[in-house]
């Protein structure tokens, strides 16, 4: 009887919840990303106003030259730097990692339990900058482009290897010994064996750390300042200050900086969510 | 099982595993080196560094000077209390909401797909234009908040400007960015709680409340201490939103210690920023280590 109810009643109770779940989310999530993109089409006058509405007239195309255009093209350096910040060190991050994690999970070693530590307290310890600094100066790295991809590698690196560990416990040992039955040595176990196996979990690691690099602001601004080599968000920062009163081209450029990850989030939701909840289940 | 011994067994290793294990220890050294030099050493050094005044070149021991200003200077004080603070309200409201929303998204509701991804999208977006992008929508006079709130004949109060309310203004909106993923890890949880227990509680006649209450709350715990410690962490150490948004302002009050540190490093004081990374360090590991353990001891089993 009451099962009976409560299926009835269900249906009813979930589209209202339904209904009102939508329309916040439109107001808490939706809103900010239309202001976004409605003042980056806007006049400078309009954008000036900073209130919500439909541009008079679209200046996309306008906006879009003057944004890319402004302080001598630096918009096209910071993009040009921010591809090669990710795609350097999210490659190095992969390799790197990945062997780690294989070595980690297939063999017990005196070394197993301080690596573990290890890398435990590279996801929780707050990187000391001044001393980074002066450990990149030494190494006449400061301020270079080299020296910023190895630095998104060595804060990078626990994540990644944990993703891997998790992965790779996985795939199970026959194969491995099948191959060093074949002959192979580890290097070709991993690179030829291993490698092509883990092609799922390097996607989710490429996705989530690209997004992540991308995105980086605090590494940039004390291991790569100057402004030839700045990266897409220290540009951005800067125009915060240099184009307070252009509103309109201060959210053109938000607008570009955010379709990279849209796009990466149209293509591998499914892998990044993936990436992001590992390990939150498990006890 | 004799085929291969020093592949599984730590016991007899050493002298076989001389011989070449397919897993060799030198496997690590790329990432060793890359993650000694510029992760650990920093680390390592900066706690000496830290008794110093130092200006890159040359560093000159002077105990625990660095410390006693550090201590001293109320602005400095502040920003310990202000990161703690940080941290626990980011850390509460987005288990708090990322376990309701997550509720909601698994329960039987339309537009679940688009719920699901329009919450969790924020994550992946720049926090520098997060933070800018509210900046402007928390504008006392113009914002569209506040314009909002007019309508409906509140007064909202100068979000970013006024002192009382700066931090945890720009505590909100870390929140509104990083609810997605606590979300998502709840949900993550949530959908491995096996049904049978939600059958069960059926046939006993449970209600929603009691569903929520005596199975999903429990079982979903480690979800809970996995969303509590990412975001105690990401908190404590939280410095871009903050520095887009208010660079610490208006006068110290929403100076955290990542900002304190960028402030020192800029105005060259570098032994005294230094001190401030190892109090965020010593402040990182005495709330996150014991509270891991803790949790960890806690763990259930589904």
């Amino acid at each position: 009887m009451t099962a009976a109810v409560e299926v009835r009643r269900k249906p009813r109770k979930n589209l209202v919840l339904s209904v009102v779940a939508i329309l916040l989310s439109v107001v808490v999530f939706l809103v900010p990303f239309a202001f976004i993109v409605l003042t980056a089409v806007k006049s400078r006058q309009e954008a000036s106003r900073l209130d919500f509405s439909w541009p008079s007239q679209f200046h996309l195309v306008q906006n879009f030259v003057d944004v890319v255009q402004a302080r001598d093209y630096m918009l096209i350096i910071a993009f040009i730097n921010s591809t090669i910040l990710t795609v350097a060190s999210v490659a190095i991050l992969v390799v790197l990692s990945a062997m780690v994690a294989f070595v980690l999970q297939r063999r017990r070693t005196r070394w197993t339990g301080l690596v573990n530590f290890l890398v435990l307290s590279g996801l929780i310890i707050p990187p000391a900058v001044v001393p980074t600094i002066w450990v990149l100066q030494k190494l006449g790295l400061f301020r270079t482009m080299p020296g910023l991809i190895l630095i998104e590698v060595a804060f990078g690196l626990s994540f990644c290897i944990l993703l891997f560990r998790a992965f790779i416990a996985t795939i199970p040992r026959e194969l491995d010994e099948a191959a060093i039955i074949d002959g192979a040595g580890p290097m070709r176990l991993f690179f030829r064996v291993i490698l092509p196996l883990l092609r799922s979990v390097i996607i989710t690691v490429v996705v989530v750390q690209s997004v992540t690099v991308f995105n980086d602001f605090v590494n940039p601004l004390y291991f790569l300042p100057g402004d030839q080599n700045a990266t897409v968000q220290l540009t951005l920062y800067n125009f915060s200050s240099a184009y307070s009163t252009q509103y309109n081209l201060l959210f053109m450029d938000i607008l570009l900086i955010t379709i990279p990850p849209l796009i990466m989030f149209l293509f591998f939701n499914k892998r990044i969510v993936a990436g992001m909840t590992a390990g939150a289940v498990k006890g | 099982m004799e085929a291969r011994p020093r592949t599984s067994v730590a016991g007899p290793a050493p002298a076989a595993g001389r011989k070449r294990s397919p897993y060799p220890s030198w496997f690590y050294l790329p990432a060793a080196i890359v993650y000694a030099v510029l992760f650990l050493v920093p680390t390592v050094t900066s706690f000496y560094f830290s008794l110093t005044r130092w200006s890159i070149f040359d560093s000159q021991f002077i105990g625990f000077d660095n410390y006693v200003t550090f201590f001293r200077e109320p602005a400095l004080v502040s920003g310990l209390w202000h990161t703690v603070v940080y941290a626990v309200i980011t850390s509460g409201l987005k288990v708090v909401l990322g376990l309701g929303l997550a509720v909601l998204l698994t329960s039987q509701i339309i537009g679940r797909g688009y719920l699901r991804s329009v919450v969790f999208f924020p994550v992946l977006v720049s926090t520098i234009g997060v933070g800018l992008t509210f900046t402007i929508l928390l504008d006392p006079e113009e914002g569209l908040v506040n314009e909002s709130l007019a309508l409906i004949g509140i007064q909202g109060p100068g979000w970013l400007t006024d002192p009382s309310f700066a931090l945890v203004s720009v505590a909100l909106v870390d929140v509104w960015k990083g609810v997605g993923l606590a979300t998502l890890i709840y949900i993550a949880g949530i959908v491995s709680i096996p049904q049978e227990y939600f059958e069960a509680a059926r046939v006993d006649g449970a209600t929603a409340w009691q569903n929520f209450r005596k199975i999903v709350l429990p079982l979903a715990r480690p979800a809970t201490f996995t969303v509590i410690l990412l975001s105690l962490i990401g908190g404590l150490r939280s410095f871009d939103l903050i520095w887009a948004m208010t660079r610490g302002g208006p006068g110290f009050t929403s100076d955290v210690i990542a900002s304190v540190i960028y402030k020192q490093y800029q105005a060259g004081f570098y032994g005294l920023s230094t001190a401030g990374n190892v109090v965020l360090f010593l402040l990182v590991t005495a709330i996150i280590f014991p509270l891991s353990r803790y949790l960890n001891s806690k763990e259930v089993d589904l």
